[in-house]
């Protein structure tokens, strides 16, 4: 590098000459133009803009002017070198810009591809269907009961005011544990919870159970030795059929849908009296009976426009009795639905034994909430 | 009960626009409800007529069957009057006889077209019809013979066999026992429509003489009535009159002969089970007592049967002669040679017969109506109507004397509050009008004030509480009427803790991806051995039921996996190429404490004797069991997948124990179902709640699983019980993370747990995090050895720690690790 030296003769330091450094500027400004990519660019700054680049160079020598042409030469370097490295800076930009964009178009994969490395899980629709109901129930401020499936036959039936000559005992066929003296059955019905809380609680009660049940039928289509109820249960003061039946509608509209209520037919039950069958308005053709086209039956209902959904009825006082309520302040309501038959005619099941199957196809088909 | 429409319209005055279907649907809306309207006649169109049989000419065939070629007279249905020519192969009939003709041009339930066709050599122009044939029964036995009195031949055949008729079955619900006659269902039906009533039990019977059949009741609280009549000079063989024989038939029933058919006939109109004895065999008096143990009767199905004392038995000098109330004895049966009926008709302890009839295995329809309650009033009035309809169509003649023996009992006497049904019902329901409908249905109310005494009718047993007398008030009111109410707010609690747990578990699970499932809960000895669990396994105590499904699998189950692992076979069976399955459920383990009381149903059983009555069932835990078995990650454009193994079976329980917030120690342990190298005992606290770990090779063969599949158990309750209650919010540091890394050469038996341990309790307070990141073993170490990398991670909450403070802590972890473990540092 040369030295400040006053006697040198600016005229000499030819680098430094306007026209040259105009050359030098516009030769960069041609040659960042001239870049097609990013590493053309790059060699391009390095000749251009780089340490040894003509105006690097030439900036060097700006030390050995005179005083009085320091300022003149510096400004128009100065200047050059600005041009330079913006448009440097620009074409940089846009180049970066297009290099980008090619990537994006180069790195395109087809998102068609299956993307199922791990397998999916789910819950059962009798746990999850099960959990609807509880939820519906529990939104209303009603508790979850639950009880043993092996159960003393006096919970199971006599508490329930099914004494053992009731006839109502033989209709219900019944798993006995051996021997047969120990009183012990696979519970029937979910009924014993019932008996179970107001053994150990004080009303007010209202409470839903939802559980596994037994009964020794043939395993076909639509019978199963093993399927699930879901009971309710209410003991307050006042209470009457009207409370039932609104709770039933509401119930069936939450799990249904608007316009989704119940009617009530007499029938017959020891543990409640006065005893009703309850049977839903159809949620397919919404009581018409008929199917979407109008001119065949509906399938669901079988063109009844109802679907038997269970039974209920006023706890009857007998089994207030014997689980120490007292029926002259207390009265009560109960109902009981079949649990898989709700699924059965709520997503179109044709064969109840798919539920017990284990069949990962039946049971992921329902995803993770019901 | 089935009943005919045309019998109904007898004894009530409906209005004539009143159809069927109006008929049923209020009949169902009082609590009879609809089976089924049957219409036989439906599926058939004509002609169908009756016809005589003048000729028949039987004519053996070479395939060994003879056939009858026929002539019948069908009047001028046939459009000539000529004898219609027929082949018919039944051989229940004779010439002169009434039989049921289809002519060409008739179709038969099924769509079955008649033509003229040739058969056997002759063109048979039409059919001889069986009940069967015409969809009346499975009778096929032989074609129909109709009663002479039936019709003249070319009448159509339609009204002669009632196949113009509907027939509606009813359910008949257990309460309701009086609907088990047309009696019953007729007043039910007036009831409905606020009509009249004709009682077909509103007859005048004789006042009760001493010349009736002697009758001796030595047990009145088993037979509390006892009526007798006799029928002398009666023809056995006279035909039943075509009419009964038809209702008969519609009800279900079969007809057998005079005697029997008017008996069972008078069964269906009142509702009273009614026995003909053949007087000539009986031994003097009849008796009704309970029968000594050990006793024996014939009975009239040919059964000899040993009877209890609690059976009751009608008793004549000769011993039994019948099952009282159930079945009648062989030996004083009707025949065709009777000439002297006596009739019996008494009232029987429901109980009684009830028990009877489920120790002997005996259902009959007289059963049925027994042991549910008859109207204690019908004995006399069934005995005289029987009496004459015999001697009607039998030509004989209805002696004197009548036996009418005991009380009638009593109606209980219920008094309510006049509002009850209202309050009970929530109908708005007046006094008056509760008044008014439990008279209609029979009752006899007096009003007291806001009292009311109300004396149910002797047809309805099963009214005895006020409640009842709600339902019988509401139903009349109609179920329609209650309006929708919902109760007040109840003030829940949600769901329990265990509640939310137990659904916690089950979506984590799920979001692991395993898939649940919901098995029958019966396994037997054989699924124990599949699971090469040794003879004296606790889980082969077992609770066993008295009657189960199969006597193979008799057992309620003590584990889960059964169940998973034949849904995982099924599964891979059916072209699954893995399955991550779980269940949870209870099991049950016998706790042999005694049988459970059974307790009075008048008062609540005591806390004591409630506690009593808990602790002897089963222990009933709740259990969960996850079954991995194949493929876990598909193989697919990212590279090869993965089959599932023993770590992930511990990895589930590490993530559910996680989860809750409960401190898991995974052991080695040797348990079968599991690979004896290659199981954890699961523990809390130091308490075993389960196993996991690969499966035993001969466990995955017996169930048809792949090799290597692995499985985990664990008491859920147990684990639930742990888990954290409120979990204390961490305070997180921000301050830099200091890493140190060791690796330790141990023996190779020395646990990855135990070296961790020592680690952790080494390093103190800074210690954020250990995990192992790798295992080594090779000639680096020796033979026998392992080495194990550690990733140490320190922090202070405070503070940003020094190197020195790293490294001593650093240096402390290892120290314990060598004195524990004997660990050296590589
Ligand atoms: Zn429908």
């Amino acid at each position: 590098m040369s030295g400040p030296n006053t006697d040198y003769d600016p005229v000499e330091v030819s680098t430094l000459q306007p026209e040259e450094v105009e050359a030098a500027r516009d030769a960069a400004l041609a040659a960042f133009a001239a870049a097609g990519d990013l590493e053309q660019l790059k060699q391009a700054r390095l000749e251009h803009a780089g340490d040894r680049s003509p105006l690097a160079l030439a900036n060097r020598e700006i030390g050995a002017l005179p005083p009085q042409a320091r300022k003149e030469a510096g400004q128009r370097l100065g200047q050059a070198r600005g041009a330079v490295n913006q448009a440097l800076a620009a074409r940089q930009a846009v180049l970066e810009a297009e290099h980008e964009e090619r990537m994006l178009v180069e790195e395109t994969v087809d998102v068609t591809v299956p993307t199922d490395r791990l397998p999916l899980g789910a819950r059962h629709p009798i746990t999850t269907g099960s959990e609807l109901i509880a939820d519906i129930f529990v939104a209303m401020g009603w508790e979850v009961a639950e009880g043993p499936v092996i159960e003393a036959e006096w919970l199971n039936f006599d508490a329930l005011n099914l004494g053992p000559d009731h006839p109502a005992r033989t209709m219900q066929d019944t798993f006995w544990t051996s021997p047969a003296e120990d009183h012990l059955v696979l519970r029937t019905h979910t009924s014993p919870v019932q008996a179970r809380t107001m053994l150990t609680r004080e009303p007010p009660i209202y409470v839903v159970c939802p559980g596994r049940v037994f009964r020794t039928d043939e395993y076909d289509a639509t019978h199963s030795p093993m399927f699930h109820q879901v009971e309710g249960l209410a003991i307050d003061e006042g209470i009457s059929m009207a409370h039932l039946k609104g709770t039933l509608d509401h119930f069936a509209t939450a799990m249904f849908g608007e316009g989704i209520t119940t009617r009530f037919r007499p029938s017959y039950f020891p543990f409640t009296e006065p005893s009703a069958e309850v049977d839903l308005v159809c949620f397919v053709c919404r009581g018409s009976g008929l199917d979407e086209s109008g001119a065949d039956t509906c399938r669901t209902c079988r063109g009844e426009g109802w679907i038997e959904w269970g039974g209920c009825g006023v706890v009857n006082p007998r089994v207030l009795v014997a689980c120490g309520v007292d029926p002259e302040r207390y009265s009560g309501f109960a109902f009981g639905m079949g649990i898989d038959r709700t699924l059965m005619f709520r997503h179109g099941l044709e064969d109840l034994r798919a539920l017990f199957e284990g069949d990962v196809r039946f049971t992921t088909a329902f995803g993770s909430e019901l | 009960m089935k009943t005919p429409v045309s019998w109904i319209r007898e004894l009530v005055d409906l209005p004539a626009d009143v159809t069927t279907e109006t008929l049923t649907d209020r009949l169902t809306a009082l609590g009879l409800k609809l089976e089924a309207i049957d219409a036989p006649g439906a599926a058939i169109t004509g002609p169908l007529v009756v016809g005589r049989v003048l000729t028949m000419e039987p004519e053996p065939q070479k395939n060994g069957k003879t056939i009858n070629w026929c002539s019948v007279d069908v009047g001028d249905a046939n459009g000539s009057g000529e004898p219609q020519g027929i082949v018919c192969g039944a051989h229940n009939f004779a010439p002169g006889d009434l039989v049921v003709v289809v002519l060409p041009g008739g179709v038969l339930p099924g769509g079955f077209a008649i033509s003229a066709r040739k058969t056997y050599g002759h063109v048979s122009a039409g059919m001889i019809c069986s009940a069967a044939e015409l969809g009346l029964g499975e009778d096929h036995d032989g074609i129909i013979v109709l009663p002479a009195d039936a019709g003249e031949p070319g009448d159509s055949a339609f009204g002669v066999l009632g196949l113009d008729e509907e027939i509606i079955e009813f359910e008949i619900n257990p309460d309701r026992a009086y609907a088990l006659s047309l009696r019953g269902v007729a007043r039910e039906a007036a009831l409905g429509f606020g009509v009249p009533f004709h009682d077909p039990a509103a007859r005048e019977v004789p006042e009760p003489d001493a010349d009736g059949y002697p009758v001796i009741i030595d047990d009145p609280e088993g037979c509390p009535v006892f009526a007798a009549r006799r029928v002398t000079g009666f023809d056995a063989t006279a035909p039943t009159p075509a009419w009964m024989a038809r209702r008969i038939q519609q009800a279900g029933m079969r007809p057998i002969s005079l005697g029997v058919d008017v008996t069972n006939y008078v069964m269906l109109e009142l509702g009273q089970p009614i026995h003909g004895y053949d007087g000539d065999k009986l031994d003097g008096a009849i008796h009704v007592r309970r029968a000594a143990e050990g006793e024996r009767l014939t009975t009239l199905d040919g059964a000899r049967r040993v009877l209890s004392s609690d059976d009751l038995v009608i008793v004549d000098g000769s011993g039994p002669i019948g099952l009282a109330g159930v079945m009648g004895g062989a030996s004083t049966e009707l025949s065709e040679t009777t000439t002297h009926v006596v009739i019996e008709a008494a009232h029987w302890d429901a109980v009684s017969m009830f028990r009877t009839g489920k120790r002997h295995k005996l259902s009959s329809e007289a059963g049925k109506r027994n042991e549910r309650g008859v109207d204690p009033l019908l004995p006399a009035v069934a005995a005289d109507r029987v009496a004459e309809l015999l001697a009607t169509y039998g030509g004989g003649t209805v002696e004197p004397g009548a036996t009418l023996v005991g009380v009638v009992p009593s109606s209980p006497t219920i008094e309510i509050d006049a509002d009850l049904p209202a309050r009970i019902s929530g109908m708005p329901i007046p006094a008056e009008t509760a008044v008014a409908h439990l008279e209609a249905v029979g009752c006899a109310v007096t009003v007291q004030g806001e009292r009311l005494t109300v004396v149910p009718p002797t047809w309805r047993p099963d009214v005895t509480d006020p409640y009842d007398l709600v339902e019988e008030v509401a139903r009349v009111v109609g179920y329609d009427q209650v309006p929708s109410v919902l109760p007040r707010e109840a003030a829940g609690r949600g769901l329990t803790r265990e509640q939310r747990l137990r659904r916690r578990v089950g979506r984590l699970l799920a979001g692991a991806g395993c898939v649940e499932v919901v098995s029958f809960p019966f396994v037997g000895e054989q699924t124990f051995d599949d699971l090469g669990l040794p003879p004296d396994d606790v889980l082969r105590r077992t609770v066993t039921l008295a009657n189960p499904i199969s006597s193979e699998e008799p057992s309620y189950t003590t584990t889960l996996l059964p169940g998973l692992l034949k849904a995982a076979a099924r599964n891979l069976g059916r072209g699954a190429p893995g399955v991550a399955l779980f269940e949870t459920g209870t099991v049950a383990f016998p706790v042999d404490r005694g049988p459970a009381p059974i307790y009075g149903v008048d008062l609540r059983p005591s806390d004591a004797e409630l506690e009593k009555l808990l602790e002897v069932l089963p222990r009933q835990p709740l259990f969960l069991a996850v079954v991995l078995s194949g493929e876990s990650e598909r193989p697919g454009w990212w590279g090869s997948g993965r089959e599932s193994g023993w770590a992930d079976s511990i990895a589930l329980v590490r993530r559910v124990a996680s989860d809750l917030g409960v401190p898991l120690e995974v052991v080695s342990a040797a348990r079968e179902p599991w690979h004896p190298g290659r199981c954890a005992r699961l523990e809390v606290d130091g308490v075993e709640i389960g196993h996991a770990g690969e499966l035993h090779p001969k466990v995955c063969k017996a169930f048809g699983l792949p090799p290597r599949s692995a499985a985990l158990e664990l008491d859920l309750d147990h684990l639930m019980s742990r888990a954290v209650d409120v979990v204390a919010g961490p305070a997180l540091s921000t301050y830099p993370l200091a890493k140190e890394d060791v690796a330790l050469v141990v023996d190779a038996t020395t646990t990855v747990a135990a070296v961790e341990e020592a680690l952790r309790e080494g390093a103190g307070g800074l210690l954020e995090s250990i995990r192992l990141f790798d295992v080594y073993t090779g000639d680096q170490v020796g033979a026998g050895r392992k080495s194990l990398a550690f990733a140490l991670r320190f922090r202070a909450g405070d503070r940003t720690l020094t190197e020195e403070e790293t490294g001593a802590a650093r240096d402390a972890a290892v120290a314990v690790a060598a004195a524990r473990c004997g660990a050296v540092q590589r």
